[in-house]
């Protein structure tokens, strides 16, 4: 209900504008109310930020010697040792030195494992879905609201019910640690992304279609040449959204796709996690691992954010 | 008397084609756009089919079932149900999830409810609405493990800073008690930047002058938080409400990569319980079983707090 009325503001702010100054009005007295609003909002923020600070000072420490100062602010025993080990450009006697393990971990094998199936699942699913949401939109057919309807239901199944027999399926199919298997779920349809896209595509100005139709395109010739340039900004934020949401997805990988050769990121860092190479984990190196993993979505914020967050009204139906 | 009124409307649907010349060009430019909208949804339906309908018409019969994945599912009517009733370790995950969930809701929606409120009234930079959302975007096991290792008994900077004030150290993931206080805490730092910028959102849709005749009345931003902001967000905080305790009852993740149910079953939620009924027991049949029970809780749950918060009838206009 929230969502519907937020579409049409949220078609116009994603669009990526140089920053908005709002109209100068005579300056807010700095009272002492708002200087403990600035103090709360300020502790916020330090909250927000300590844990990724805390992870790239220990990433930059020696495993062996973060113990014996646990507390302290800066690196411990300065290294670049953890990102070598981690990245796999250490000798395993440097990683045992340094308390990582000796075996060798396949973090760029990772790291390939997730690039490709975060862009083959935000791929598919963007194409697909703007094509349905484009169906479900603009045109008129029998049984279309039936079909929106159900796929909306969807929206209220939790996914362990479906997790279980959708194993199984993947299983019969002989799709257990394969790309295919980890990728198909989500491949072709979220009920999300299909809601999000149709929201959009409602408020695209019909006289464009019209004026296409009177000039005797089809379906199928409307939906490349009007709605998805003229949807292309929610369609990028979709594109996003799913991008991290598929980066950050752990249960699902970690039921199919557990072998190293299709392991992602998340789920390499579960199994990191578990080994204890002498006595503790190895805290620099899963601290490094954790911001490597995390890398690729900070810089696709850095400079995709403000669609993000204008996005934010609206994946709360995730 | 039946007759005639039966086939009146028919008579009245024939009635133009009889006057007005067929059109035919209309009709098959109907059949095209039918028949290219059922192209365009296909792909979405084949998805929609294969793995969110069949998954449900099977999850719900796997429930009736014992399936251990390697022979075929043998029916064996309400037993799952029976053994679910009487299982404490199902009843023990529906409290320890309920608890997690009360306290992770509670201090979320609070903490985000206020950040919001304090970011609509100072500023509208989106340098600071970016670092509130940062922790939303990395990944459920990354903000474990980061927590993971500042939590830790012996080596995490938070106990070096309570043992620092003179405290005892805390057994975070160790003892029963902290274990789920924990979890919730490092969830609710995940989300709350997050939460805070769904009730933003909200917020910039309450209209300015409403605050303006307040300030004009001389109300304090205390009393236009209470008087203004809180009945007119209603219908946002009743949907971002529905949406986070749905969300905050799928925990795995954090759980998965940190306690694993411990200690003594103190955080064996609900999801993680069935992961591990049907993932490392092979119990396909009563895991089932169990996620329906979960379904059908989470409907009524959403069911009540939509109807006791009026989601859908806004207090504006």
């Amino acid at each position: 209900m929230t969502l519907t009325t937020a579409a049409p503001e949220l078609a116009s702010t994603t669009e990526p504008s140089p920053p908005k100054k709002a109209p100068r009005r005579k300056k807010p007295r700095l009272t002492v109310g708002r200087f403990f609003a600035w103090a709360a909002l300020v502790a916020v923020m330090l909250i927000t930020l300590i844990p990724f600070y805390w992870m790239l000072r220990t990433s930059f420490s020696t495993s062996t010697s973060l113990g014996s100062d646990p507390g302290s602010p800066f690196p411990v025993d300065f290294t670049l040792g953890a990102y070598e080990r981690v990245l796999g450009l250490a000798t395993p006697a440097e990683a045992l030195a340094e308390g990582g393990s000796g075996a060798s971990i396949n973090f760029w094998a990772y790291l390939r494992n997730s690039l490709i199936v975060a862009t083959v699942t935000t791929i598919g699913q963007v194409l697909f879905c703007s094509m349905a949401a484009y169906a479900f939109a603009r045109l008129q057919w029998k049984g279309r609201d039936l079909v929106f309807s159900s796929f909306i239901a969807a929206l209220m199944v939790p996914p362990i019910f479906t997790t279980i027999p959708n194993f199984v399926t993947i299983r019969e199919l002989g799709l257990l640690n394969t790309y295919a298997g980890i990728i198909l779920p989500t491949l072709l349809m979220t009920p999300f992304a299909v809601f999000f896209l149709r929201q959009f595509f409602l408020g695209i100005s019909r006289e464009v279609e019209e004026a296409a139709i009177i000039d005797g395109a089809g379906p199928i010739r409307r939906f490349f040449q009007v709605i998805l340039p003229l949807g292309s900004a929610p369609i990028a934020t979709l594109a996003i959204l799913t991008y991290i949401t598929s980066w950050n997805e752990y249960f699902w990988p970690q039921l199919v796709g557990r072998e190293e050769d299709v392991r992602v990121l998340t789920v390499a860092l579960g199994v990191f996690r578990s080994q204890t190479p002498q006595g503790g984990p190895d805290w620099a190196g899963l601290m490094a691992a954790t911001l490597i993993a995390a890398l690729p979505i900070l810089i696709l914020f850095l400079f995709m954010g403000r669609r993000v967050i204008n996005s934010i009204g609206y994946s709360g139906t995730k | 008397m039946t007759a005639p009124t039966t086939t009146r409307p028919k008579a009245g649907r024939a009635q133009p084609s009889g006057l007005v010349p067929p059109r035919k060009p209309l009709i098959t430019l109907k059949r095209r756009e039918a028949l290219a909208a059922w192209g365009f949804v296909l792909p979405a339906l084949l998805g929609f089919l294969a793995f969110f309908v069949w998954p449900a018409l099977s999850g719900l019969y796997y429930s009736f079932t014992d399936f251990d994945l390697l022979t075929a599912p043998e029916f064996i009517g309400l037993d799952n149900y029976t053994r679910l009733a009487a299982d404490p370790l199902f009843w023990n995950a529906i409290g320890t999830t309920s608890y997690y969930v009360a306290i992770n809701i509670g201090l979320q929606t609070v903490l985000a409810l206020g950040i919001a409120v304090l970011m609509h009234r100072l500023t509208q930079s989106m340098v600071i609405r970016g670092i509130v959302m940062l922790p939303y975007l990395i990944a459920n096991v990354i903000a474990a493990l980061v927590w993971f290792y500042m939590f830790d008994f012996q080596f995490g900077i938070v106990n070096e800073v309570i043992n620092a004030i003179g405290l005892d150290r805390v057994a975070f993931f160790g003892e029963s008690d902290w274990a789920i206080p924990t979890v919730a805490l490092i969830n609710v730092w995940r989300h709350m930047g997050y939460t805070a910028l769904l009730i933003f959102a909200g917020l910039q849709t309450i209209p300015k002058e409403v605050y303006e005749a307040g300030a004009i009345d001389g109300g304090s931003e205390l009393r236009m938080f209470r008087s203004i902001t809180l009945p007119l967000l209603r219908p946002v905080l009743a949907m971002v409400l529905v949406v986070t305790v749905t969300g905050s009852f799928q925990l795995f993740d954090t759980i998965a990569v940190t306690t694993q149910g411990g200690p003594v079953n103190s955080t064996r939620v609900i999801n993680y319980y069935i992961f591990d009924m049907a993932f490392n027991r092979f119990d396909f049949g009563y895991g089932s079983a169990m996620a329906l029970a979960l379904f059908v809780l989470l409907a009524a749950f959403t069911f009540i707090q939509l109807r006791l918060t009026r989601a859908n009838k806004s207090d504006l206009g």
